[in-house]
């Protein structure tokens, strides 16, 4: 067993875990963080991605105790309380969900591939960006769609605010 | 149209939870003194288990205990059961053989379970599962099913000699042979359809729990439809009579078809539930679902199509050889003979179509409906045959089509389909427009400039969908009906719960079933709750598969709304002292037509709950109830066009352009409808250009991960480009056909439509991968080189 403190959607949490235990299972199991999902078991499809230190990983490739003293932020903490983040809202506003399992690693990857991109996203790099992240549902159509919308709608926010 | 009735692009009430982590699946579902369940899986295709030592496993930590195959035939539990008879040509019923929810004596599949762990985490079980010692007897195993039924093949089950399940015919075979030899052309194409993996991409799970006290069981699961899990674990797997058994299917991560079945893994958890008087989550993994989830299509095919000299399709004959794998699942005879012969008319007045379909056993999981179910093999073989015949006739493979289309309705296929209604000039016209078809020859000139091969195919596709009438399916050997139920609870403040029989695991019923409840009162959707996914809620339904929820479940929808208003009218005429007659509801209002006289929809139905003041023959109240039973099938069709660009130095195959047309009918939701058709299409393309499922010699699964087994990424697939036409569907309340099957029914024949334009080639199967594809430049090249 090993004690890892991590702070997760800016809260400090500190835990005893078995040293095998994925940093998935600690969020999902051992804080009640249900929103990042499981949907392999070889790091392929995606739908447990979130954000350590500020940059989109896959949450079931690393061990919990390897995320000690990390900044880790969820899909639950991705919203301003009752504001959406404007990926989620372009998610909902350009039908880039359908059965949603997919979908919380979907939007924290996006959400970072717009951070590496300030100088703006054409299709074809969200399309190739998007590779780590597997939807069954949508045929990405709408997933692109909605990027493309949160890009513009996020680097007009970053403009704002400067 | 009001602005969130039928036909508006309402956003979606769910996405809410999704996007922000609330959804609740059955993985997040924590119960108190919950225990974990490991499988202890079969490693070989095909061997007899001589022994099972379970004490190490029982004696590791936080071990509650193991459950053997053996445990639920003592405990009475039953076969997994096929849900529909069918009849070899000779009249003799189609041979199933024993599914036992986990065999003790013999394994026929990799992955086939054999034994459950249970501890107190999953690491723990999964630790012990491994201290399990069985000792196995390796027996030949068959996995390349065309050889089946040749003499000496490996036996998959003793009582089905050459593996034989059924030899299924449809059609005149006599006549269809006639025409063919009085044909003035032939055309004669081998075809595949390549195995597939569904892939939802939530993996199935389940969370099963008995209460003791109440002698009552809880199921958990990850289901399309919950009540007809209930059903079959009532009267088939005695687990418990159905007032003693909920079954729960919350958020459900995609469908697909695969979580239609009962499984192996919920009967033993639900059982072993009981026995270890513990509740008990198991949670498939990847490899697990690779493994057990029901694989889709798997045929070989040989066909004939007979031109006469002026064009017209005169004969279609075709013979299929289906792989049912291991075991017949529950829908896997209909699949490949009613779901699939039933469409080999297509779009065309072909006059004489004959089907002999093989049913044959093999060493693999076991395969059923996934996404279309029978009608993308239909689809597949009709279009491929079609685009050959132009091809050699050296016509058009757009006025080919034409010249043969069905154009007066309803029609009478030679293959027991009714087609309704659709407009199939009107459906290829606005596929060519949006195409610009007149421009490929440039744009084919364009890309052999920069050095690629560019290649277009169409797909004219007709399905039908809306299982079913009843009667009909009653008729052809199903098990079950094929209505739908809804239960409309008006409450006395005026919102509404509407309860469902059907299913959401990613269709957006909780927006659109709203909207057509929004559509007919002039409510907002906000105040409407959908319910269902839940056996003590829902009193029964079929849920949802086939493109249902749609044409059926709305269907009872809107049976259950005209009880409503019947009602609602007759209370409001009642206390306006009017007419009901006269009483039209609109906007929230109840009117009294022609005068300024009203009440709100609120005052009405608090007036139904007050009962102060009703008519003496009413009851109080505000509920309905309705059963729907569709008269006939659905019918959507379409046509698809692709255009691809193949790279002859790498292989590589690139969509480049997209276009549906589609005729859904009447569309509720055209986000909705555009999104499905997306989806579909991605599957399409997936099973055409990227996706097949490998075993090897000796049974095992090479393709078990998605490390192995491609699925599409976003770089893989093109921008579509979507129109529709509605033409109403005249058998239905709504007027809808159904839309969720439509992209993987039509896309396969178009992209190998294309693949082979480009190639100049008939001969490649699907999926057209890389290596295929250069395989087939290089066997061409000596004689492109010639000419």
């Amino acid at each position: 067993m090993s004690e890892v403190t991590l702070t997760v959607n800016g809260r400090e949490v500190t835990r005893d875990v078995e040293d095998r235990t994925l940093l998935v299972h600690l969020l999902r199991e051992h804080l009640g963080l249900t929103g990042t999902h499981v949907g392999c078991d070889t790091s392929q499809c995606g739908a447990c991605t979130i954000h350590m230190n500020g940059k989109a990983v896959k949450s079931c490739g690393l061990l919990a105790v390897q995320a000690d003293g990390s900044d880790i932020v969820t899909i639950e903490g991705l919203a301003n309380g009752d504001t959406l983040h404007p990926m989620q809202a372009a998610f909902r506003e350009n039908h880039g969900l359908q059965c949603g399992f997919c979908t919380p690693g979907m939007i924290m990857m996006a959400v970072d591939i717009v951070n590496r991109h300030p100088g703006g996203l054409d299709e074809q790099t969200i399309r190739k960006e998007l590779e780590g992240n597997i939807c069954r549902c949508t045929g990405y159509h709408n997933i692109v769609k909605a990027v493309a919308a949160a890009a513009d709608e996020m680097s007009g926010v970053a403009m704002a605010a400067e | 149209m009001g602005i969130e009735g039928i036909g508006a692009r309402v956003l979606r009430k769910e996405d809410r939870r999704f996007i922000t982590g609330k959804g609740r699946y059955t993985d997040d579902i924590v119960e108190r003194d919950m225990t974990h369940g490991v499988f202890v899986r079969s490693p070989h295709a095909h061997a007899k288990v001589l022994s099972m030592d379970t004490a190490a496993a029982e004696a590791m930590p936080g071990v509650i205990g193991v459950v053997t195959g053996q445990q639920l035939i003592d405990g009475a539990v039953g076969n997994i059961i096929c849900g529909w008879m069918i009849y070899s040509k000779d009249g003799s019923p189609m041979k199933a053989a024993p599914w036992k929810v986990m065999d003790p004596e013999v394994v026929r599949h990799v992955g086939q379970p054999v034994a459950l762990v249970v501890a107190e985490t999953r690491a723990q079980a999964a630790d012990a599962a491994e201290k399990i010692v069985i000792e196995y007897e390796e027996l030949p195993a068959l996995t390349d099913f065309s050889k089946a039924m040749d003499d000496g093949a490996p036996q998959v089950h003793e009582d089905v000699p050459n593996n034989l399940i059924c030899d299924w015919q449809l059609g005149e075979e006599a006549a269809t042979d006639e025409a063919l030899a009085t044909a003035a052309h032939v055309i004669e194409l081998d075809l595949e359809q390549n195995r597939l993996v569904p892939n939802a991409i939530e993996p199935r799970a389940a969370i099963a729990s008995y209460n003791e006290a109440e002698d009552h069981f809880t199921l958990n699961s990850t289901s399309q439809n919950p009540h007809v899990a209930r059903l079959v674990l009532s009267a088939f797997y005695n687990i418990a009579p159905e007032h003693k058994l909920r079954v729960i299917a919350p958020d459900v991560g995609g469908g697909f078809g695969s979580k239609i079945y009962i499984y192996p893994e919920e009967i033993t958890c639900l059982w072993a539930a009981k026995h270890l008087g513990r509740p008990i989550k198991w949670v498939a993994d990847r490899t697990e679902s690779f493994m057990t989830d029901a694989h889709g299509r798997d045929h070989v095919t040989k066909a004939k199509l007979g031109l006469d000299a002026d064009h017209k399709f005169i004969g279609l004959k075709v013979e299929t050889t289906a792989n049912i794998g291991a075991y017949m699942s529950l829908f896997s005879s209909a699949t490949p003979t009613y779901l699939y012969a039933c469409l080999l008319a297509g779009q065309y007045t072909t006059p004489n179509i004959y089907c002999n379909v093989k049913l044959v056993y093999s060493h693999t999981t076991p395969v059923d409906a996934y996404r279309g179910a029978g009608r993308p093999e239909a689809t597949f073989v009709v279009e491929r045959m079609v685009e050959a015949a132009a091809r050699q006739l050296g016509v058009s493979p757009a006025e080919l089509r034409r010249k043969n289309f069905i154009s007066e309705f309803p029609y009478q296929t030679p293959v027991l389909m009714n087609y309704d209604k659709a407009d199939l000039h009107g459906l290829l016209d606005k596929g060519l427009a949006a195409i610009d078809y007149d421009g490929f020859a440039q744009r084919k000139a364009a890309a052999a400039a920069r050095g690629k091969l560019r290649g277009i195919g169409f797909s004219c596709y007709i399905e039908a969908c809306g299982l079913a009438p009843s009667k009909a399916v009653g008729q052809l050997g199903g098990g079950v009906g094929q209505w739908e139920s809804a239960e409309v609870r008006v409450n006395p403040v005026g919102t509404i719960e509407l309860l469902t029989g059907s299913h959401s695991h990613g269709q957006g019923h909780e927006t659109t079933f709203a909207q057509v409840i929004a559509e007919r009162f002039g409510l907002p959707t906000d105040n409407v709750q959908i319910v269902h996914g839940d056996t003590d809620k829902v009193q029964f339904g079929m849920g949802t598969y086939g493109s249902r929820s749609g044409p059926v479940g709305m269907g009872a929808i809107a049976k259950a709304l005209d009880k409503i208003e019947a009602k609602a009218k007759k209370l409001a005429g009642h206390l306006l002292e009017a007419d009901e007659n006269d009483i039209v509801i609109e906007g929230g209002e109840l009117k009294v037509a022609g005068t300024d006289k009203k009440l709100a929809w609120h005052e009405m139905t608090l007036g139904a709950y007050t009962a102060h003041n009703i008519p003496d023959d009413m009851e109080p109240g505000l509920s309905e109830k309705a059963f729907y039973d569709p008269a006939n099938f659905t019918f959507p069709a379409g046509t698809f066009i692709c255009e691809v660009e193949i790279d002859p130095n790498t292989g590589v195959t690139q969509v480049v352009k997209f276009v549906a047309v589609d005729d859904f009918g009447v569309i509720v939701n055209p986000n909705i409808v555009e999104g499905q058709v997306h989806g579909g299409l991605a599957q399409g393309i997936g099973q055409a250009l990227f996706e097949a499922c490998h075993y090897d010699d000796a049974g095992q699964l090479l393709t078990a991960s998605y490390m192995d087994y491609c699925m599409p990424r976003a770089d893989d697939l093109p921008n579509f480009a979507l129109d529709h036409i509605e033409t109403p569907n005249p058998n239905n309340p709504l007027g809808v056909k159904g839309c969720g099957e439509a992209g993987a029914i039509g896309a396969p024949a178009a992209v190998m439509n294309a693949v082979t334009d480009a190639l100049g080639t008939e001969d490649i199967t699907m999926p057209a991968t890389p290596e295929k594809v250069w395989r087939a430049i290089q066997a061409n090249r000596p004689a492109m080189a010639a000419e």
